[in-house]
């Protein structure tokens, strides 16, 4: 990857941006987001398959906007991510640099969203085959069965909320989970809580959320929730058309046509 | 009390264990989940797994539930009915397969709930539990119990220890009043013990630093750039504080239906930003690089301060778990 480290030194060097959001070596085999501001570090960028945490949860972080503009490392799901986030009007061309990343670790630089926009078009996002087949296979269980599948899957769930702290899409600086008045969702981490909670995270990124798996690789217990995203994402896309962030096109759950095939809306 | 040390062969491990099922006890014990092992209720032997260091959550639940239920109470027109959860019996719970850092883990954890205020619920889920720990024969990175006063054959905390002696037979310890009972109830199954050099049979855990070097160190770093260095990726999640075996912070909830409610104590954590934000809208740990902060001062100076020992057992899941490879260690050896 020396051409990602010498595109973040010219960075750097210009001060085209203050900090370099990228991939570094961790602990172990694991690698770990870093945040560099001084050229010098910049040789301690990589990129390889192990670099699958999606950096772009850090664009909307307090801490990190602090540290001045950004050019963030962004491999395909981290594309997608910005591409949602300009769409929802959390970021802003101007105020990023993106560096792209090809599935075939190739440097792409994007002068525009819409450039993004055009790259995504020919890497649509593709649910696998073994998780359209679990899906299928929760879906096929009578309604009791598959309420007692999810109460099971569930159980270990302790509320560390790191499905959320991983996700891009979650930025709400504060979530409806934190409100204490009214209390809409139960703090306790019961069967019902954790139902309320993982129901309500699924549909609130109905239409939004971009198969990432950033939620599923955060979860401590390793508990499957990516497959209620990947569901509503598979149910979004044989109701409204194709899936996929798009700059002209509204989110699909949150936006309203008076002109809606559906009566009971109108 | 003297400890008893005994020999136990591997498939008489398998007779105490249906022993203690049969005779009607709950026993957690660790289960294999995709790569992680779980601390969960088992009924037969063959659910439990032998290959992990460390489970994934930690034993402490059984003590402190993510949830538990403090009183209930129930209106009418003429009273007022409360039922106090301190009042109800508790159950026998068996922790089989704990590390010698999840025993070790109980005592800071029983302090906590034993300060001003001695916690009857707390005690009483205590004294009904029975820690049957197994010495580690291996380790890896994140472990560093030998640097907290604790280490892979250390018995404290645990009622019996097992460690395991080439050929696949155990060594007990018979360390407490608890364990001795246990051992009477099948002493058929228990011979005398072993020759076997125990310390030969340990996983090696390099000592990384020390406690009291990093508690007079910490007495003067409150403003440091390594709080902001090595907390810049934290995500700002609790999963960290979830997976401590010592991490006790609990937030107090109300649910209410109609004329009926319960009072709750859950899990909090201190990565939340919601955890110390005060009703006004200010909040005096406003970063993540404070609240980081807190959890390593908490855990190396303040409880130090209070009763001596550390509130960490050098067990490593929280650096493990960290969804951002933010890792304790590294924050305690850069300071």
């Amino acid at each position: 990857m020396n051409e990602l480290i010498k595109k973040a030194v010219a960075l750097l060097e210009s001060d085209s941006v203050q900090v370099i959001i990228g991939y570094a070596e961790g602990t172990g085999t694991r690698t770990r987001a870093i945040f560099i501001t001084r050229t010098a570090d910049c040789e301690n960028l990589i990129f390889d398959s192990r670099c699958v945490q999606n950096l772009a949860v850090y664009l909307t972080k307090s801490e990190i906007k602090k540290l001045g503009k950004p050019a963030i490392v962004a491999p395909i799901p981290v594309l997608r991510s910005i591409l949602q986030l300009a769409v929802e009007n959390q970021i802003t061309e101007n105020d990023l640099v993106v560096l792209g990343i090809t599935p075939q670790s190739e440097l792409v630089d994007f002068e525009s969203f819409a450039a993004i926009e055009a790259f995504l078009s020919t890497h649509q996002i593709v649910i696998e085959e073994k998780y359209q087949e679990t899906i299928r296979e929760i879906k096929a269980m009578p309604v009791t069965e598959r309420f007692a599948y999810w109460v099971k899957e569930l159980e270990p769930c302790f509320k560390c909320y790191a499905c959320r702290a991983a996700c891009p899409l979650c930025y709400c600086t504060r979530c409806t989970v934190d409100n204490n008045q009214p209390q809409w969702i139960s703090v306790a981490s019961h069967p019902l809580g954790n139902l309320e909670w993982h129901i309500m995270r699924a549909m609130h990124l109905a239409g939004r959320c971009t198969d990432c798996e950033a939620c599923y690789n955060a979860c401590p217990m390793s508990i499957p929730i990516h497959l209620l995203t990947k569901n509503m994402l598979q149910d979004v896309t044989e109701n409204f058309g194709t899936y996929g962030p798009s700059l002209d096109k509204l989110n699909t759950l949150s936006s309203f046509k008076p002109d809606d095939k559906e009566s009971f809306i109108r | 009390m003297q400890t008893e040390n005994y020999l136990i062969r591997k498939p008489s491990l398998e007779k105490l264990f249906n022993n203690l099922i049969g005779s009607g006890k709950t026993i957690f014990a660790p289960k294999a989940k995709g790569k992680l092992a779980l601390f969960d209720n088992v009924k037969a032997y063959g659910e439990i797994t032998e290959d992990y260091i460390v489970t994934a959550n930690s034993a402490k639940s059984v003590v402190f539930p993510r949830t538990e239920k403090l009183f209930s109470y129930h209106k009418s027109k003429e009273k007022t009915e409360i039922t106090d959860a301190a009042n109800s019996s508790f159950p026998e719970v068996i922790l089989w397969g704990t590390r010698p850092c999840d025993a070790a883990a109980f005592i800071p954890l029983t302090d906590t709930f034993n300060g001003d205020y001695k916690d009857i619920i707390f005690n009483s889920r205590r004294e009904k539990v029975l820690l049957l720990s197994f010495s580690c024969n291996k380790s890896d990175d994140y472990c560093f119990c030998t640097s907290v006063n604790s280490g892979p054959g250390n018995t404290s905390g645990s009622d019996v220890l097992f460690t395991k002696l080439p050929g696949g037979d155990y060594l007990a310890e018979v360390m407490t009043p608890k364990g001795q009972l246990l051992v009477r109830e099948s002493i058929d199954l228990f011979e005398p013990k072993p020759e076997e050099d125990k310390d030969r049979n340990l996983a090696v855990v390099a000592n990384r630093f020390n406690q009291k070097e990093i508690q007079a160190k910490l007495q003067n770093l409150f403003e440091n750039p390594v709080w902001d260095d090595k907390s810049r990726a934290c995500l700002g999640c609790g999963s960290c504080a979830y997976v401590c075996p010592v991490c006790s912070c609990f937030d107090i909830q109300d649910e209410a239906h109609g004329n009926k409610g319960t009072h709750l104590r859950c899990w909090d954590s201190c990565g939340f930003g919601l955890f110390t934000l005060h009703t006004s809208g200010h909040n005096p740990r406003e970063t993540q690089s404070a609240r980081w902060r807190q959890r390593i001062l908490h855990k190396f100076l303040y409880i130090p301060n209070k009763s001596k020992i550390a509130g960490c057992v050098g067990c490593g899941r929280c650096s493990r778990s960290c969804p951002a490879d933010i890792n304790i260690l590294e924050t305690l050896t850069s300071l």
